[in-house]
Parts: structure tokens; sequence; C-alpha cells
């Protein structure tokens, strides 16, 4: 494939193929900008398709979020921070602000633990366990839109497979509206989204435990520990950079939450399960207040990288430590 | 401890393993099994099998050609989408991992920021862009977008490869006369075979289970992808609910498919995008 005659007289090998050779300065400079030329041509491609299509359009939405504007011309009716204020005054985004919590929340003492609980028994050597593993995972590659037609007539309030099984097993009072239902429809939801994505985080800690050494464990175990106490001081501590990233997932993931919300309940019943998303969706594409809509987008990129800095200033740093000074040392 | 013993502690583990595993497939099952059966067995036969095994529902999509459409254009914009974003990343990826440039790491700070931008963020401010641009009801509106949202990821994921690739490669390349572009297209592709096959995984499946943009870019029922159909036809048959079941089957097929093929460069690709990321 390549040359086997090794030179004597090396190149800097982790520079570029370019590097220094000449000896007046002049000649090195030139060098210096034509190897800053070429690693800049390589990015062309990827910055143009990244500024124009991902950092544009969100700074024009910064613009726009200031203005009063149907969606055609240009903005011109500038209003200040009114839709700002706007904002915080409607009680749908207050109620999708609270909702986004609550599903944080319930990602975190329930789904993510679960989950987690889940990879504990399939790293373990056991019959069937790639079987599990794969059909645990594969909700993760359907489409929410095939899932959310999926489960809304599952959930179909009385002819659905949800409300025969309940009668089935004598418990046919306590099935009902499901989606429909203003008081359920966000426990209904959470259900759907962790029969979705659970398997997603299971194969993350699957991946993570792997990486815990055999020796470890095994030590704690001579040493007299029980299982508890093993998993407790040598697994979890261990798991604690996979188990950050997850949740760092979950939360980002509560946040944009929009394909489920719309193909099942399109926010309904009267905004209970409406999303952040889903108002910014209905004001910028049904009642074209694009303004007010754009304001909504930059309050959600807000929360996010509020979100993301103050994650990664507070959790994540250690992590990142780790991997900067000592070339990931932490086994990952 | 005995076998015997060993196998009696493990049963209750068994048994909610079981249940989670029946938990996860009787949806996909019920639904398989239901398109097989008319809407009125449905009401008063919910699990057993069909009386009669109907195959009118799943023949009748398949022999009409919407169905086929929808499959040819997600087939279409996800190719596209891979190709574009698995090209670009990897350019970039390389002058990532192999040149030492000012400014080199302030550039992928700038790039990685990108995994913070959730879609639906910029969805709306994009969607007035792609009008401007007379990109809608097209498929580069949904392809380029698309490739410009996995950017950062791929990227991610390539620097990582690349930089594993030993440095005496590209010496031995360039004495050889090759130059940069040459190293990077006959030497470091090559090898990073592994890696692309990854993140092309990756990129198709985001791709196929695209929602929102294909829905706010194609009014046009000809360019609709399959998650867009399968949203209409529910709308269009919500009361024919065997033949929805039918179609939500048949809809499945192709991911799961991809899926049970690339299952560990799926699984792999999302592991590393997680650790790295």
């Amino acid at each position: 494939m390549t040359s086997t005659f090794l030179p004597d007289r090396r190149t800097d090998s982790d520079v570029a193929p370019t590097s220094a050779t000449a000896a007046s300065s002049r000649g090195r400079a030139r060098r210096r900008l034509l190897n800053w030329l070429t690693a800049v041509g390589f990015q062309v491609p990827a910055l143009v398709l990244f500024i124009g299509l991902v950092i544009l359009p969100m700074l024009f939405a910064l613009y726009a979020a200031f203005f009063r504007w149907g969606g055609f011309g240009m903005p011109s009716d500038y209003v200040g921070g009114d839709n700002f204020t706007r904002l915080f005054q409607d009680d749908v985004f207050l109620g999708d602000l609270w909702r986004c919590l609550l599903l944080i929340a319930l990602s975190l003492a329930i789904q993510l633990p679960f989950a987690l609980a889940m990879a504990v028994a399939l790293n373990q050597r056991l019959r069937g366990r790639a079987v599990y593993r794969m059909l645990f995972f594969a909700p993760y590659v359907l489409s929410e839109a095939i899932t959310g037609v999926l489960f809304s007539m599952i959930f179909a309030p009385g002819d659905g497979l949800a409300d025969h099984v309940l009668g089935s097993i004598g418990l046919g009072g306590v099935g009902g509206e499901w989606f429909a239902d203003p008081s359920y429809v966000m426990a209904t939801l959470f259900l759907v989204m962790t029969w979705k994505y659970f398997g997603f985080h299971m194969m993350l800690y699957l991946a993570g435990l792997q990486s815990v050494p055999a020796e470890l464990t095994e030590a704690a175990l001579i040493d007299g520990a029980g299982p508890w106490q093993r998993f407790r001081n040598v697994t979890l501590p261990l798991l604690a950079p996979t188990l950050r990233i997850s949740v760092f997932l979950s939360v980002i993931g509560a946040i944009q939450l929009f394909d489920l919300v719309w193909v099942i309940t399109q926010g309904g019943p009267d905004h209970h399960s409406e999303t952040m998303a889903v108002t910014m969706f209905q004001y910028g594409f049904k009642r074209y207040q694009v303004g007010y809509a754009s304001a909504i987008s930059v309050v959600m990129f807000g929360i996010c990288l509020v979100f993301a800095l103050a994650y990664q200033r507070f959790v994540l740093r250690r992590d990142l430590e780790g991997a900067t000074t000592t070339m990931r040392g932490d086994g990952k | 401890m005995t076998r015997k013993t060993k196998a009696v502690q493990s049963l209750p583990l068994h048994v909610v393993l079981v249940l989670v595993g029946a938990v996860m497939i009787v949806p996909l099952v019920y639904a398989a099994l239901s398109g097989f059966k008319s809407t009125a067995e449905l009401s008063s036969n919910p699990f057993g099998l069909p009386e009669h095994w109907l195959t009118g529902n799943y023949t009748g999509i398949l022999g009409s050609g919407d169905f086929w459409r929808l499959v040819g254009n997600s087939t279409l914009v996800a190719v596209a989408t891979t190709v574009i974003v698995v090209a670009a990343s990897a350019l970039a990826a390389f002058a990532f991992a192999r040149f030492a440039f000012r400014g080199r790491e302030l550039l992928f700070t700038f790039f990685t920021m990108g995994l913070m931008f959730p879609f639906a963020v910029a969805a709306l401010p994009l969607f007035l862009l792609l009008r401007y641009l007379d990109l809608l009801d097209n498929p580069l509106g949904v392809i380029l977008p698309q490739a410009a949202f996995g950017l950062p990821m791929t990227i991610i994921i390539l620097r990582g490869f690349f930089r594993q690739i030993p440095g005496e490669l590209e010496e031995a390349a360039t004495l050889d006369g090759c130059s940069a572009f040459g190293f990077f297209w006959r030497v470091l592709l090559p090898m990073a075979r592994p890696a692309l096959g990854t993140v092309s995984v990756l990129a198709v499946v985001t791709s196929w289970n695209n929602f929102m943009l294909p829905l706010l870019v194609f009014t046009d029922a000809k360019w609709w992808t399959l998650p867009l159909g399968v949203a209409q036809f529910q709308g269009q048959y919500s009361s024919d609910y065997a033949r929805v079941f039918a179609y939500l089957v048949l809809a499945m097929v192709p991911a799961l498919a991809f899926y049970s093929v690339a299952e560990r460069q799926l699984v792999g690709g999302l592991t590393a995008g997680a650790s790295k990321g």
C-alpha cells in the first residue's frame, strides 16, 4: 500500500506533510500559510453547510423575535421585547415549561433507573440476553411517526388493546380516555416515551458497564462486599461518566420533544400535552405569528444553551478533565 | 453453588425480563396480527389469531403505487443525506485530525456547539430560509438541512477514528509523492471503512425517521416520505383500524430489517457518539 523505506530525515509527523524543510523564514511563513489554506480548504464544504443552514437561520430567528411579523416580506414592525413578555404571561407556554420539567423529572426518576436495571441484568451471562438486548432496543429505530400512530391506536378509548387487556384481567374500569383525558395524557405519553427510548439508554449503560474491569468487582467480592455494595461502590462510580451523558441527552430530548406529541395529540386535549416545540409550530405554521414563534425558538435555544453550558461546567467537567489531561485514563 | 440453585436464584430475573420483553413485543405482534383481521373482528377478537387470515389489507397497500413511492422518496432522501454529510464530515474531520493549524480548536468547538442545537429550535427560521431559496417541495430542502444538522456528530466520530491512524503512514505516503488529498483519498478513507460504515448507518436511520422537516418542506404528496405517509394514512382511514395496522407494519419493515443487518454499526455509532460528544 505504501512505501516501506523509512527516511532518516523525518518530517514532523503530527503536523502537515508540507511542514518546514525550508531554511529561510519567508519560505517557512509561506509554507505555513499554504498548510493553513489546505487545512481550511478541507473544512469549506462542512462550514458552508453548517453556517448556512444551522447558524444563520438561528441568528435570523433571534432577529425576527423582536418583531410582530406574519412571515412574509421582511420583518418591519419592531416591538422590542414584547414577544418575550407576552411569552412569559402565556399560560400555554408556561404550561409547556411545566410539562417539560415534568417529563425530565419522570425520565430521571423512572426511565433512566429502569434502563440501568435492565442494563445490569443483561450484562450478566444469561440465556437469551442477546435477544433481549435486540428487542429492548428495537423501538428506538422505529420512527416517532410510526410509534405515535401505533400507540394512539393501542390506547384508543374503549376499543384499543390497552382497554381490552385491562378488561380481560378484571380491571375494566381502570382504563379510560388515555390520550384524550387531560389528567392522564402526560402519563400515557411518558409510557410511550419509555417504551421507545429506554433501550437507547440501556445500550449506553451496557457499553459503559463493559468497560468496568472485572478485577475490581472480583476484588470487592473477595473483600466480602454484597451484590448491592459492589454495585453501589464499584460499578456505579465507574459508570458515572456514562450516566451523566445519558441524563444530558434525556434532558435535551425532553426540551425539543415534538414528533410523538404532534402525531398522537397535536398538543391536546386543550393544550394538556403541548410542548414548547408544538406551541412554536402552532404559532409559526398555523397562525402565522412568526415573530412570536421565533421568540419561542429563541427561548428554547436559550434553555438548551444555558443547560448545556451549566452542565458542562458543573457536571461534565471532571469527565472532560480526565479526557484531556490523562487521555481517558479512567478506563473509558 | 450448584447449577440448580443458581438457576433458581436467577428465576425472578428471568420472570422480569420475560415480562418486559412481552411489553416491548406485544404492540408489534398485535399490530401485525391485526393487519390480518377485518376491523369488525378487531373488537370482537382483539387478542387471538385471526379467524380467517385476510391478506387483503397488506396486498392492497403493497399493490398501490403510493406506498412504494413513499419508500422510494425516503430512500432517495436518506441516501443523498448520507453521501453529503459523510463526504463533508470526512474532509473536515481529516483536517481536524491530521493538520495543526491556527484556529483548529476554535473551529472544532464551533462545530460541536451544533450538538446543543436541537433541530426543533431551528425549524422555523430554516423553513423561512428554504422558502426564500425556493427549496420547498424540493428534496434538497430536506437533504441539505439534514446533512447540516448531522455534521457535528459525524465530524466528532470520524475525527476520533482518523486520529488513531499512525502518522508513519502519512510520512510514507508523502515521501511517495502523495498530496494531502491523495493521502486522504487513497490511504485514509480505505482504512476508515468501519468508521464510515458506522456514521453512514447513523445518518441513514436519522434521515429515515425524520418527521418534522419533511412535514414542513413537503406539502406536495409527491415528495412525502414514509413517516409523513403513515401519519397521513391514519388520518385518512381512521375508522379502518385493521388497514392502518397493516400499513404501520409494512412501514416498520424497512427500519427493522435495516436494524437487524446493521445492529453493530448502529449501536456502536450511538454509544461512540454519546461518549465522545
